[in-house]
């Protein structure tokens, strides 16, 4: 656990934290929905910091983490084929699938590459044109944008050797996929600030109206994630149910308009699986008909896979909240950052990785 | 791929293969990227902007975008994975 000396601003921290004890009247669980939230929360131990009774959950905040295996299964199929130069963001290449991943693929003389920004994989095609270049377009509403305006740079450069494999998520689905549970324990929302930059916040208006969950904006900064704690608790205890903004200082209302026409022109709203919760409906983005050229799918026939996750892996329990990655009988032993078997311990915003990189013991025997 | 990384614009250009791409590079203390500006139209030479995999995405003052960059810093090889190894010192 952390001090909070280490703080930027220690006595803001407890002044926030004396106020949500005296404010607290009530159990709350509480889920923050972005990984770099996670991270921050488990690193700077503040949910240890929180009075008695309010809890955080780790939603499903990692796109490496709920990009499904059988798109992995895609991604290491298409990859593997002569002509084809796979490209794709670093944190993509370990992520186990049914059989191997595309690490492996590269291994045995797959020419997979990584890029930083999908305008790289465009490039790369231009320079070779005589190769077949896929670019693996994964990722949250913040990545969107950039991925929208790959296909668009590539339509305008009349580009015939680019594709996408498209495997984007929504947040607000997710949210209300969560409320639906019947076992949901979930009162309140903190939504990933830097999601809110590139869309807004209106579409969080009806969900806050509809299941009376307060949803609060917030940044990823340890003082940011104590504040929107605070407004999620007051307003709990008030039995307001509202969309606040916590992280004014990057989002406004309405977001980036720009971002959200480009992601409009180039991608339609789709049902979209996610790795261990299961199908959601209208909770990703797939590519619009008019862009159908340049859809990987469609370019290789990559038939749906039978996929397998590892038997000893809890991810799907761990992203939706039911369970912590100190429950994995092989978090910390059989699975860690080096060797993951599942997703959530690849990428560092995965719950798996946020908790083995601050050193969370496994449960002790009987604690479950 | 999905952390935003703060950075100060210090150079504006349009692209060289696509003139209504805006692009510019951005310097995240030392190591400088190209970044492309097309969502962040207002954004000029010296301004702080949040880029997520290669494109501008808000604009952000300096003290917000130190805060930002605090917390990336705590995440392992964040920056590493965010911006790429073979960055260009300059
Ligand atoms: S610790 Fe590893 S095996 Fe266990 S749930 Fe997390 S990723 Fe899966």
């Amino acid at each position: 656990m952390k001090y909070l000396d280490e703080y930027r601003d220690p006595v803001l921290a407890r002044r926030l934290l004396e106020e949500l004890r005296k404010l607290a009247t009530k159990p709350w669980t509480i889920m923050e929905v972005c990984g770099g939230q996670t991270h921050t929360i488990v690193r700077q131990g503040i949910d240890e910091l929180l009075p008695a009774g309010i809890r955080m959950i780790h939603g499903p905040g990692c796109p490496v983490c709920v990009t499904p295996l059988a798109m992995v299964d895609k991604a290491v199929a298409i990859a593997a084929r002569p002509e084809v130069t796979f490209t794709s963001y670093g944190d993509m290449l370990r992520v186990p699938g049914s059989t191997g991943d595309l690490v492996g693929v590269k291994a045995r003389g797959g020419d997979v590459r990584v890029v930083y920004s999908p305008l790289d994989a465009v490039r790369i095609a231009e320079a070779h044109p005589d190769r077949q270049v896929v670019f693996f377009a994964v990722g949250f509403e913040t990545t969107a944008p950039a991925n929208a305006m790959a296909v668009l740079h590539a339509a305008a450069r009349g580009l015939a050797n680019f594709t996408v494999l498209v495997s984007h998520v929504l947040v607000p689905p997710a949210i209300t996929a969560i409320l639906d549970a019947p076992d949901n324990e979930v009162r309140g929302f903190l939504a990933a600030g830097h999601v809110c930059a590139v869309m807004g916040y209106t579409q969080y208006e009806p969900i806050a109206a509809r299941y009376r969950v307060p949803i609060v904006v917030t940044g990823f900064e340890p003082l940011d994630l104590i504040e929107g704690i605070l407004m999620t608790v007051r307003q709990l205890e008030e039995g307001r149910a509202e969309v606040e903004n916590q992280y004014a200082r990057a989002v406004h209302r309405a977001g980036n308009t720009a971002a959200q026409d480009a992601i409009r022109e180039v991608f339609t709203v789709t049902a979209r699986s996610w790795r261990g919760v299961g199908e959601i409906p209208a909770s990703g983005l797939a590519l619009a008909p008019r862009y159908a050229a340049y859809d990987a799918e469609h370019r290789f026939a990559v038939e749906s896979l039978n996929t397998t996750e590892h038997p000893a892996c809890i991810a799907g329990d761990i992203l939706r909240g039911t369970r912590l990655p100190t429950d994995c009988a092989a978090y910390g032993t059989a699975c860690t950052p080096r060797t993951p078997l599942g997703a959530p311990m690849v990428s560092a915003e995965g719950t798996c990785a946020a908790f083995h990189g601050a050193g969370r013991q496994r449960s002790t025997v009987g604690s479950r | 791929m999905c952390l935003g990384i703060p950075g100060r614009i210090v150079e504006v250009r349009a692209s060289a293969d696509r003139p209504d791409l805006r692009t510019g590079i951005v310097d995240f203390e030392g190591l400088r990227r190209p970044v492309c500006l097309v969502y962040t139209p207002e954004a000029q030479i010296g301004d702080y902007v949040i880029v997520h995999v290669g494109f501008a995405i808000s604009r952000v003052d300096e003290a917000e975008a130190a805060r930002t960059l605090a917390v990336i810093r705590a995440i392992p090889d964040a920056l590493a994975r965010e911006l790429g190894t073979t960055l260009e010192r300059t």
